[in-house]
């Protein structure tokens, strides 16, 4: 435990070395929330409650989507963004002879970093976002903690996601294309460009039972108080079986690459 | 004597799928390791040579548990390397040459923190290592910058610490000294030496700089295509291969080029004549049937180059292991 907390804590210091980037991804996050927040003011004039939103709702919605981009590595510059180069070069083999579980050592190097883009590429674009345009807040402070609770469990399900993508390097060698087709999907699927609520009929339901409903729709329902109840411990429910399923993955994804390492040579 | 590394009888195989053709792909076998068998007592230092692609870091990845042997056994440190590899890791310490254990973006200081949690190293352990590390590695003013602003020198020397950091019982370098400076590679050695020394370390080194060798190991393994075709001492080395010495002599006057059982005279040069002749022979019949037909003024014995040796070893073992030509 104290050399995850200690890999995490460095991985924190890591990524917070790089401030000239931190600040140009907040300004570019400011930039993109203020375009999207007056597309969404048009679409909401012409139905203003759509999607069960109303339109304080739906420009709240914009800054989230700006807050959990990073913070959930929706495209890339997570810590599992390695893996798949330490793959290509043949270093994972050093990484696999470590006494330490591979999987445990980029989850934690990866939640240090989210938390990192948490407090500054989420919480500082939403401030310039709350001083902008009306927005609305939870109410109390249970809704704070279930907030919190789904953030962290979207950073669980997309480091799931991330992790596999990296891992198919072991089989691939290149995984820049199954990468881009997972940034595409976590685009479209969690919510970044149209919020799940608008999607048509059924592929609605099809989007919120996929994974990447976890990284933006379930926690900004959450906190637009959206969910009430039992419906609040669902959604909480959902992320967790996900983050259950895809680290059981990465697992045995990771023991079908160890074997292949040292059985195969590669 | 205890022995710390047992080898017997391993080979390993890899299957490569090449491309023949648009879709086809056939599957070919390389061999890179053929009937290993050696055995490493405790605090030797022992230097594993050979050509590219000859099998050594096939054998230090056996070794290290990274890699499953096709056949034979091998244990190290009395455990199975491929089986209880997280066991032996911690009895272990490895560097590749060309790869590193630190953390690219964390300064050097913040790698050693991980490592010293990774393998337990108890706190006063991990302080007297690092100021010996730091002492005899020079690594003090290194400590603060990241991993990436490291010259390759001062990477290396971080990676040998970072191998040792937990006390391993063997060490397995991989190339240590490719790309290092000249002052770089004499400080590797003494720090090497050092530590063998001090601790009983078993040290098993391969390289392509035979200085290596020459300075730190008292035992040499060759390797060739996959075979083991030498071990034992330097000077052992010396008498393989066909290696000969070279008999220097300056007559008091020129004469004509020398005709002696047992040496070839190889050049002439005013009164000056080179005789070569087999390095396990004896110069002293020579010098007696010189002396007997000429008056001798001066005398030396030229050893053979090890670069030489090795180079004559390779060719000569690789003439025995060539395939036979192919018959339809
Ligand atoms: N993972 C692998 N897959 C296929 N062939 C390999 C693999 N690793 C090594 N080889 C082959 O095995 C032989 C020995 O390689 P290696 O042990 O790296 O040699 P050395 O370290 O002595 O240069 C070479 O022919 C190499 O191409
Ligand atoms: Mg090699």
């Amino acid at each position: 435990m104290g050399l995850l907390y200690a890999v995490a804590h460095l991985s924190f210091r890591r990524y917070s070395t790089y401030r000239a980037a931190t600040l140009a991804g907040i300004f570019t996050n400011c930039v993109f929330g203020v375009i999207i927040c007056f597309t969404y003011i048009a679409v909401w004039e012409q139905n203003p409650t759509a999607g069960g939103y109303d339109v304080t709702d739906a420009l709240t919605y914009v800054w989230l989507g700006q807050a959990m981009l990073m913070t959930v590595a929706m495209w890339s510059g997570g810590a599992t963004d390695e893996l798949a180069g330490r793959i290509r070069s043949g270093d994972v083999a050093l990484d696999l002879h470590r006494p330490v579980s591979l999987l445990g050592w980029y989850l934690a190097s990866d939640l240090g970093r989210a938390v990192y883009h948490l407090l500054s590429r989420g919480v500082a674009p939403t401030i310039v976002g709350s001083l902008l345009f009306d927005l609305r807040y939870p109410p109390d402070v249970l809704t704070w903690l279930v907030f919190a609770l789904s953030v962290a469990l979207a950073v669980t399900v997309s480091f799931g996601v991330r992790m596999l993508v990296s891992a198919s390097a072991f089989w691939l060698l290149d995984d820049t294309g199954v990468k881009q087709l997972a940034a595409v999907c976590a685009t479209f699927f969690s919510g970044l460009t149209v919020p799940l609520v608008l999607f048509p009929g059924w592929t609605r339901e099809v989007a919120s039972l996929l994974p990447w409903a976890s990284y933006l729709q379930v926690p900004a329902d959450l906190w637009l108080g959206k969910l009430t109840g039992l419906d609040v411990l669902a959604a909480l429910g959902f992320q967790a079986i996900w983050t259950v399923i895809l680290l059981w993955a990465c697992h045995g994804a990771l023991i079908l690459a160890n074997r292949k390492v040292v059985v195969q040579g590669g | 004597m205890v022995s710390v590394i047992k080898v017997e009888g391993v080979g390993r195989d890899f299957t490569v799928r090449k491309k023949v053709g648009r879709l086809r792909r056939n599957a070919f076998v390389v061999t890179a390791v053929t009937d290993l068998s050696f055995v490493v007592q405790r605090g030797e230092m022992v230097g594993y040579i050979g050509p590219n692609g000859a099998g050594k870091s096939t054998t230090i990845k056996m070794l290290t548990g990274i890699l499953v042997p096709s056949t034979g056994e091998l244990t190290v440190a009395g455990l199975t390397p491929s089986v209880e590899r997280t066991e032996l890791a911690r009895k272990i310490g490895v560097v590749f040459g060309q790869r590193t254990t630190l953390w690219w973006d964390l300064p050097l200081r913040d790698s050693f923190e991980l490592l010293r949690r990774i393998y337990r190293v108890p706190d006063p352990r991990f302080r007297t290592n690092m100021r010996t590390f730091s002492d005899l590695l020079d690594l003090g003013p290194l400590l603060d910058t990241p991993v990436r602003q490291l010259s390759l020198g001062q990477r290396m020397r971080g990676d040998i610490a970072a191998a040792l950091l937990h006390d391993p019982e063997v060490v397995y370098l991989d190339e240590p000294t490719i790309g290092l400076d000249v002052v770089s590679k004499s400080n590797l050695r003494d720090f090497l030496r050092e530590t063998n020394r001090e601790r009983g370390t078993t040290v098993l080194l391969t390289t392509h700089d035979l200085d290596d060798i020459e300075q730190i190991c008292s035992r040499v393994m060759v390797i060739d295509h996959g075979r083991l075709v030498y071990d034992g001492g330097l000077t052992g080395l010396h008498q393989l291969g066909g290696a000969r010495r070279t008999l220097v002599v300056d007559l008091v006057e020129p004469a004509a080029a020398l005709e002696l059982p047992g040496a070839e005279t190889v050049r002439v040069e005013g009164p000056r004549q080179w005789l070569s002749f087999p390095a396990d022979a004896s110069a002293a019949p020579l010098i007696a049937d010189i002396a007997e037909r000429h008056e001798v003024a001066d005398l030396s014995i030229r050893e053979p180059d090890i670069e030489a040796v090795i180079k004559q070893l390779y060719t000569n073992t690789s003439a025995w292991s060539s395939p036979p030509p192919f018959v339809e």
